[in-house]
């Protein structure tokens, strides 16, 4: 539909004070593939998240996603776009329930006087439960968020992404912290979720990339080092010395 | 026998309170009629229409307060200029009010009769053109809501689309409620400088300095507070309140699922500001004269702390929270007037770091372990012994520890 890939960014680079945080750098992401970003810190990955999200102005470069040039666009008009993304730490609302976290994020009522007068539809109730049960939360709908495990945390904050049906999830560290069993569900959820759109993961776990990622690409200093399959990435000299060495 | 009624009282206290923490829309529906009967009955029955005046006069600052708990203790904007809008308000009114007062018969002994005295004690020989329109009531009700209402339009939308706030928004409130009392110091012929828009008489022929209009005035006041009270329930309790909460904790999280951020913080700053408005023309009508004494920076933060005191979240706790704060100031001015600033900033310390939900935040449940322990050992002499393990359902144990936001 979007010829091969639903995001291109071509030859992006961004400047700060003269320290090039991302360099000339080219990425795509298509559909039904889990892209993983690995790279030591530093090496740009959340920079290159905050580009595409409308975050940080690039310097030079297009950002381009379903065709349509999303360069200059605030954050709020590119997540109406279809773009999701979940911060490194998880950002739920702590005093909010489960239900309430999920049902702020569908995309309905959206200004304050349609907010005021929002009432909740049963279309709002199927969906919030249809997430929930993806999520693993669906018996904690009406907890405190703050009461939440920190997966459980993390999990929600992309259940308010998928209330809105993203084409494209950029999830900035999804299991870290998590508990091993919490990232065996975390791989099988988001391995579900790539059946309808583009995800691009950045992660530090390595068992965890290898178990999700259709392909990996390495950043380092701003640009990419290394592009392909897990198994060609972890044997490449150069990828080891920058960062799997240690 | 004695198990099965281990304490009649402590039992019959449990179920009061556990009743009271319920439900919490329940909750808030009992403390609206408490607040209703209080306001409607007690105060206009129980005191003497000077201190039912002095009452209305401190429940114009809930107005204030109320703005305050929708705008800072739910959205998170604290604001220290809300003076500018209750002064705004109280300008608009006290101008048509001023009019009034000022037709050419009785104020036929100045140079040029039918304009305010103070225009004519500054050499202004014709109204100026922005007082015109200020001699329709109409216009003026109307100017009450508008003119504030801008103002907090002009100055959220030109912070929040530049991601202003914080403390940088509170300063820049801070810094526009200087000037707006500089301004209207400084410009005497225009505004009544430092002495404000003073012998306020009549409202189209009604006297409102009164007993009678004391009192009608009063109740006006208590009805439209009343309404800002169902107003801001309404407000919390949809989904935009929750926007508004979801904003104060986590701003990013709300603007990356696509919220406009910042028309919805100007939209309750625009709120606040017509509240406090609403407040300051009440001010004007039941005190009869309007200053720059309560535009600037001290009066602002001064309504800040009502609400605080009464608990930042809690919209009834902003209604007691004034009236308390302003007694106290009543008091400490008449008795202690030295004292009265070190009492507020102590106030302030105190609301800060001792208790961050203000009254509203007293903890119901812990009260209420401390009570039925007092009554436990009240009783003792009767039960203590015929049971041989401690009774098992402990207060505060198996109820949700009621936590305000």
């Amino acid at each position: 539909m979007f010829g091969e890939f639903l995001l291109r960014v071509e030859h992006l680079s961004v400047e700060f004070d003269g320290f090039k945080a991302v360099d000339d750098l080219t990425f795509y992401a298509a559909k039904n593939q889990i892209c993983a970003i690995i790279g030591p810190n530093g090496a740009g990955k959340t920079t290159l998240l905050d580009l595409i999200t409308g975050r940080t102005s690039p310097t030079s470069g297009e950002i381009r996603f379903k065709e349509a040039d999303i360069g200059g666009l605030r954050e709020n008009q590119i997540v109406r776009r279809g773009i999701g993304r979940k911060f490194q730490t998880p950002s739920v609302y702590e005093a909010l329930t489960v239900f309430e976290n999920l049902e702020m994020a569908y995309p309905d009522a959206r200004t304050w006087l349609s907010a005021w007068s929002f009432r909740r539809s049963e279309a709002v109730v199927k969906k919030v439960e249809e997430v929930a049960e993806l999520i693993y939360l669906k018996d904690k709908l009406h907890e405190r968020a703050e009461k939440l495990s920190h997966g459980q945390k993390q999990w929600l904050e992309i259940g308010a992404l998928l209330i809105q049906e993203p084409d494209l999830l950029l999830l900035d560290e999804p299991v870290a912290g998590m508990s091993v069993q919490d990232r065996e569900l975390t791989a099988a959820l988001l391995l579900e979720l790539v059946k309808e759109r583009a995800v691009v993961v950045v992660e530090h776990d390595m068992d965890f990339v290898r178990k999700i990622a259709d392909r990996v690409t390495v950043l380092h200093q701003g640009k990419i080092l290394m592009e392909g399959k897990m198994d060609a990435i972890q044997s490449d000299p150069r990828v080891v010395e920058v960062y799997l060495g240690h | 026998m004695e198990r099965a009624t281990p304490s009649p009282w402590s039992a019959r206290f449990r179920s009061f309170t556990a009743r009271l923490s319920s439900e919490k829309s329940t909750r808030e529906n009992a403390s609206f009629v408490l607040l209703a009967v209080l306001l409607l009955l007690v105060f206009p029955l129980g005191l003497d229409v000077f201190r039912l005046n002095l009452v209305g006069k401190y429940l114009t600052y809930a107005f204030v307060a109320l703005g305050l708990v929708l705008c800072w203790g739910y959205g998170g904007i604290l604001s220290l200029g809300q003076g500018v809008f209750f002064g705004l308000g109280g300008y608009c009114m006290a101008m048509f009010l001023k009019l009034e007062a000022s037709d050419p018969k009785s104020t036929a002994i100045q140079s040029t009769p039918g304009i305010p005295d103070f225009m004519d004690w500054n050499q202004l020989k014709e109204l100026p053109a922005f007082w015109v329109p200020f001699e329709s009531l109409p216009f003026t009700l109307l100017a009450v809501l508008v003119v504030p209402g801008l103002l907090a339009l002009v100055v959220g939308l030109a912070m929040f689309k530049r991601r202003v706030g914080g403390v940088y928004f509170a300063i820049i409130t801070q810094a526009i409620a200087s000037i707006l009392s500089i301004l209207i110091i400084g410009r005497q012929g225009y505004t009544g400088g430092v002495n404000g828009i003073t012998d306020l008489k009549t409202l189209l022929g009604w006297d409102i300095r009164t007993d009678e209009a004391k009192v009608i005035l009063y109740y006006v006041n208590a009805v439209l507070l009343l309404g800002a009270v169902l107003l801001g329930l309404s407000l919390i309790r949809s989904k935009l309140g929750r926007l508004l909460v979801a904003l104060r904790d986590k701003e990013e999280r709300v603007l990356f699922t696509g919220y406009d951020v910042a028309s919805l913080k100007t939209f309750v700053f625009v709120l606040a500001a017509m509240l406090s408005a609403v407040g300051g023309a009440m001010f004007t009508l039941q005190v009869g004269f309007m200053s720059p004494s309560f535009v600037g920076i001290v009066p602002s933060i001064e309504m800040v702390i009502c609400a605080a005191v009464g608990g930042r979240s809690s919209l009834f706790g902003a209604i007691y929270g004034s009236l308390l704060v302003n007694f106290g100031k009543t008091y400490f001015s008449e008795s202690f007037p030295e004292l009265w600033l070190f009492v507020i900033g102590f106030l302030f310390i105190a609301v800060v770091m001792v208790f961050p939900n203000g009254l509203a935040g007293l903890d119901l449940m812990k009260m209420r372990s401390f009570i039925e322990s007092k009554l436990r050992r009240f009783q003792k002499p009767s039960v203590g012994l015929s049971i041989p393990k401690p009774a098992p359902s402990r207060p505060g144990v198996t109820a949700a520890p009621r936590s305000n936001g």
